[in-house]
């Protein structure tokens, strides 16, 4: 991998940040009425109204207001919670840690889950096992996240009593036991959607001509699933996951809610309820940034794995 | 040394017929099923989808009640078969403006390539870093919960898929030889993009159609779970699912059956999708 | 005489598609003598590269071979997986048309000679290494040291296809099968290739069959040709009575479907129609639609592969209605 080409990419993502902020500072502003009392709500009478506005700085042009918000931006100051008077990125930092080990775990499952199964298709394919599999997954693609979460919870949960019926945990350990059934709600999703990209991307690999040219070479057959069928599904499942990582967070928005998870996406719908716009708008710029460093990771690390891909 | 390829030999490979597929049948006839419910739940459904009835409160599923009823008396099938219009109603409007819009887009983009390709482009990157479900649920606060304003901010984002389909379909078949024709013929640009270009790059958006379709069901569903899309009433089916979330332990059914008939629609247009994949492959 | 190095026998090869069952290959013979380069010709579709494909048994269900075809004193159709591995690559290596497909764009050059060296040379590590480099030597590639750590597309076409002889003789087999190596090259690498092979041949004692719709191809590098038609062989010969008279009807439509060269220059005179339909042949000769010479008699049955000379057979009733050809191999091609 050349650096200039990581440089380029690097480079990239300046302007991107910057319409970013364009589009967050924007919402804020879509917001009917005036967006003042609206952030106040039951306080805004008239004299916190035009010192708001004041501190704010709404009462300057749009463009002086939006260089005032990227200077906050950058200095990490993204507001106050209005409900919970405490600076949002504190609060984004304090709850951001469980969000990424829910994300994290699920995408584990999910690999888990679809890499075997995929293969197993693909190998099988136009069989019944193949059939089966997939006709499995796309029930599953169909299945709402927060049906699935509601019905784990009913059964392994309560009925069953497997498993905890919410809460995060204190100990690693513990985080692992109380997070498994939101992680797997989540892993089955992606399953799902791994499951139907991996299988036509490992029946491309395995119809290609290099595996009957390493067939033609004597190659064992376990040989040539793992340096040339398994290599080329790594390369596919880590591009895919970069690619869905959006829904992660947006199934971990869900999943947080039904599972009462103290993490950002619980945060994100309680903002909501509670009409608490500077961490709605602080948590859709952080969602934002967090995807698209996702992007760019995927983007090197799939440069890294695969020899091709800095000729597009 | 001197070539000779005879042209005798220089012959392609014929192509293969391919069969009917019977997931396009099941998927077509689950959506026939779909629309006449859609259209004529009164025929269909014993019972008021709204109308509360304090004598026959949280009955599991019986006689009377196939699927039971919830914690106002309501009849639970036929409260299924009214929200088939909303949630149908959901897939259309969150699908159809991103379609026209995205679809058209691309081919305009697609084909007058340059600038307009790139600024749109440098658009989409941007649409695409934030997180579907959150910028839905972003513009939904800021706007207000409800339908309306749902459809709204999934337009807002859903157009870029349709926009890079086309566009890339636009751009292959712009090389095609009969664009080319069109234009040594002397066409004008409006008619070879409308009338030969469109037709031919529309196929893999209306395929991508039928699996957002879906999509679009999930996600309404999704917000009115969350309370950000129909408002109960409305015998919407994701709203039917948080209706019984808190009876999950005793009246199971609540919840339960709305949500197969989600995964039933789902799975439908994912049928029709795969279906229609198949069958406008170029070339078979 | 010395006994063939490999012999097919009553080879069949189906293969089942939406449309009814493709007879690919329908009871092929031949044999193959021990340093002999033959010519496998057809048009697309002929099942010559089938017919290839088949010898090391490359076909997957649902394809289905039948047939025996005689290597070492084993039946490669019959023998076990282990046996099998052993021959492919060790004994009998393969080309293909494409080298872009039939390298792995994701494994350096150098990987993917080592993998042939560890299974069928046991070399490993350094030894590897150095004889990877000595092969890419061998088969004309610069600097061959370096160019190991390079991925396929970082090679020029005819660079790889190179490489992919390196990577097929890594293992020093006896018998090279080579499925169009030169159709996807420019014509001037497609000849440097040819040469590169008959060089080959010599240096390793190595017999090839070489599959070609190239006449041009056969003239310059085949000791022997057998023509496919239809899924059948229709005629084989020594490459030289097979261009000055041939002895089916079709292969003398291929040579008058050549443009000729010098003062022998005469119009082309392409084949009319297309390939059959394996899928639903008509009883007889399956070349009878297309043919100049068709009587009644060749669409009734379908003439078997008989010896008319010595050394030559055809499966054509017409073989000696048909006219010689002034062609010299000088004038097709070398």
């Amino acid at each position: 991998m050349h650096s200039s080409y990581v440089i380029r990419r690097l480079l990239q993502i300046i302007p991107l940040f910057l319409a970013v902020m364009v589009v967050v500072f924007v919402l804020i502003h879509f917001i009917p009425g005036d967006p003042v009392s609206a952030i106040l709500g039951d306080r805004a009478t008239t004299e916190n109204v035009a010192r708001a506005n004041r501190e704010l700085g709404l009462d300057k042009p749009l463009i002086v207001q939006f260089g005032f918000f990227v200077n906050q931006v950058l200095h990490g100051n993204l507001g106050e919670s209005i409900n919970l008077k405490v600076p949002v990125l504190r609060l984004m930092l304090d709850r951001l840690p469980v969000t990424l080990f829910l994300d994290v775990y699920a995408s584990v499952l999910g690999v888990v889950m679809a890499v075997p199964l995929a293969i197993l298709a693909a190998v099988r394919r136009n069989t019944w096992v193949d059939s089966l599999i997939r006709a499995v997954f796309q029930v599953g693609l169909s299945l709402p996240g927060f049906y699935v979460a509601l019905q784990l919870l009913t059964l392994l949960g309560a009925r069953l009593g497997w498993f905890p019926i919410g809460g995060y945990g204190v100990t690693f350990g513990d985080h692992i036991y109380h997070m498994f059934l939101p992680a797997l709600t989540l892993g089955l999703n992606l399953a799902a959607i791994l499951v139907r990209t991996l299988r036509n991307s490992v029946i491309e690999v395995l119809t290609a001509e290099y595996v009957d040219f390493a067939r033609a070479k004597g190659l064992r057959s376990r040989v040539i699933m793992t340096r040339h069928v398994l290599r080329n599904a790594l390369i596919a499942t880590v591009t895919l996951l970069g690619l869905n990582v959006g829904g992660l967070i947006g199934g971990a928005v869900i999943t947080e809610t039904v599972f009462a998870i103290p993490g950002v996406g619980k945060l994100m719908i309680d903002a909501i309820f509670g009409r608490d716009y500077p961490v709605i708008q602080g948590l859709t710029l952080v969602f934002a940034v967090l995807v698209s460093l996702v992007f760019l990771a995927t983007d090197l690390i799939h440069a890294r794995l695969d020899p091709r891909a800095e000729l597009s | 040394m001197t070539t000779m390829h005879s042209p005798a030999l220089e012959v392609a490979v014929r192509p293969r017929r391919r069969m009917p597929k019977a997931t396009l049948l099941i998927g077509l006839v689950l959506l026939l099923v779909l629309i006449v419910a859609a259209i004529f739940p009164q025929y269909l459904a014993r019972y008021s989808p709204t109308d509360f009835d304090y004598e026959a409160i949280l009955q599991g599923p019986n006689a009377k009640h196939i699927f039971g009823t919830d914690n106002f008396g309501r009849d639970i099938l036929s409260r299924i078969i009214y929200g088939t219009r909303v949630d149908m109603q959901i897939a259309i409007f969150t699908t159809l403006f991103p379609f026209i819009f995205g679809t058209l887009l691309g081919a305009l983009t697609g084909y007058l390539g340059k600038w307009s390709d790139a600024v749109v482009g440098r658009i989409a990157d941007l649409v695409v870093v934030f997180p579907f479900l959150v910028l839905v649920i972003a513009i939904v606060a800021v706007l207000g919960p409800g339908l309306n304003n749902m459809y709204i901010a999934v337009s807002a984002v859903g157009w870029v898929s349709y926009w890079r389909l086309t566009r890339g379909e636009v751009l292959t078949q712009k090389k095609a030889e009969y664009a080319q024709a069109g234009r040594v013929l002397g066409y004008s640009p409006s008619r070879i993009l409308l009338r030969h270009l469109l037709p031919n790059a529309v196929s893999p958006a209306i395929v991508y159609l039928m699996t957002d379709m879906s999509l679009g069901i999930l996600l309404g569903a999704s917000l009115g779970y969350l309370g950000l899309g129909a408002q109960p009433p409305t015998p919407e089916w994701g709203v039917m699912v948080a209706d019984g979330k808190n009876f999950m332990a005793t009246a199971w059914w609540i919840s339960t059956f709305p949500g197969l008939a989600l995964t039933l629609a789902g799975v439908t247009f994912s049928l029709i999708g795969d279906g229609l994949a198949d069958a406008l492959r170029p070339r078979a | 005489m010395t006994a063939p190095h490999l012999s097919v026998r009553d080879l069949n090869v189906r293969i089942p598609t939406p449309g009814g069952v493709l007879h690919a290959v329908r009871g092929v013979n031949f044999d193959l003598m021990p340093g002999e380069v033959l010519g496998l010709v057809g048009e697309s579709g002929s099942g010559k590269s089938v017919t290839l494909r088949s010898l090391i048994r490359l076909h997957r269900p649902p394809i289905q071979m039948t047939g025996t075809v005689e290597y070492g004193g084993q039946n490669l159709l019959a023998a076990s997986d282990a046996k099998l591995r052993s021959v492919r690559g060790g004994q009998i290596s393969m080309i293909f048309q494409e080298p872009m497909s039939a390298l792995n764009p994701v494994l350096t050059v150098g990987e993917q000679i080592g993998e042939n060296l560890r299974e069928h040379k046991g070399l490993r590590g350094r030894a590897a290494q150095e004889r990877a480099a000595e092969l890419l030597d061998l088969t004309g590639i610069p600097s061959p040291r370096a160019r190991l750590s390079d991925y396929p597309h970082q090679f020029s076409g005819g660079m790889r296809q190179r490489a992919m002889i390196a990577i097929a003789l890594a293992s020093e087999p006896q018998l090279l099968l080579a499925d169009e190596p030169t159709t996807a090259l420019d014509v001037t690498i497609q000849d440097q290739i040819l040469r590169l092979l008959l060089r080959l041949r010599e240096e390793l004692h190595m017999s090839v069959i070489l599959v070609t719709h190239d006449l041009g191809v056969v003239a310059q590098t085949c000791d022997r040709v057998a023509v496919m038609y239809g899924g059948r062989l229709v005629e084989t010969a020594g490459v030289n009575d097979l261009f000055h008279a041939p002895k089916h009807a079709y292969t003398l439509g291929l040579l008058q479907s050549l443009p000729g060269a010098g003062e022998h220059r005469r119009p082309l005179q392409p084949i009319p129609g297309g390939p059959p339909d394996l899928r639903s042949l008509p009883p007889g000769c399956p070349f009878a639609p297309r043919c100049a010479y068709v009587t009644e008699a060749c669409r009734t049955g379908e003439p078997p592969l008989l010896e008319v000379a010595p050394g030559r057979f055809s499966a054509c009733i017409h073989y000696d209605e048909l006219p010689a050809l002034k062609s010299t191999l000088e004038e097709v091609g070398v």
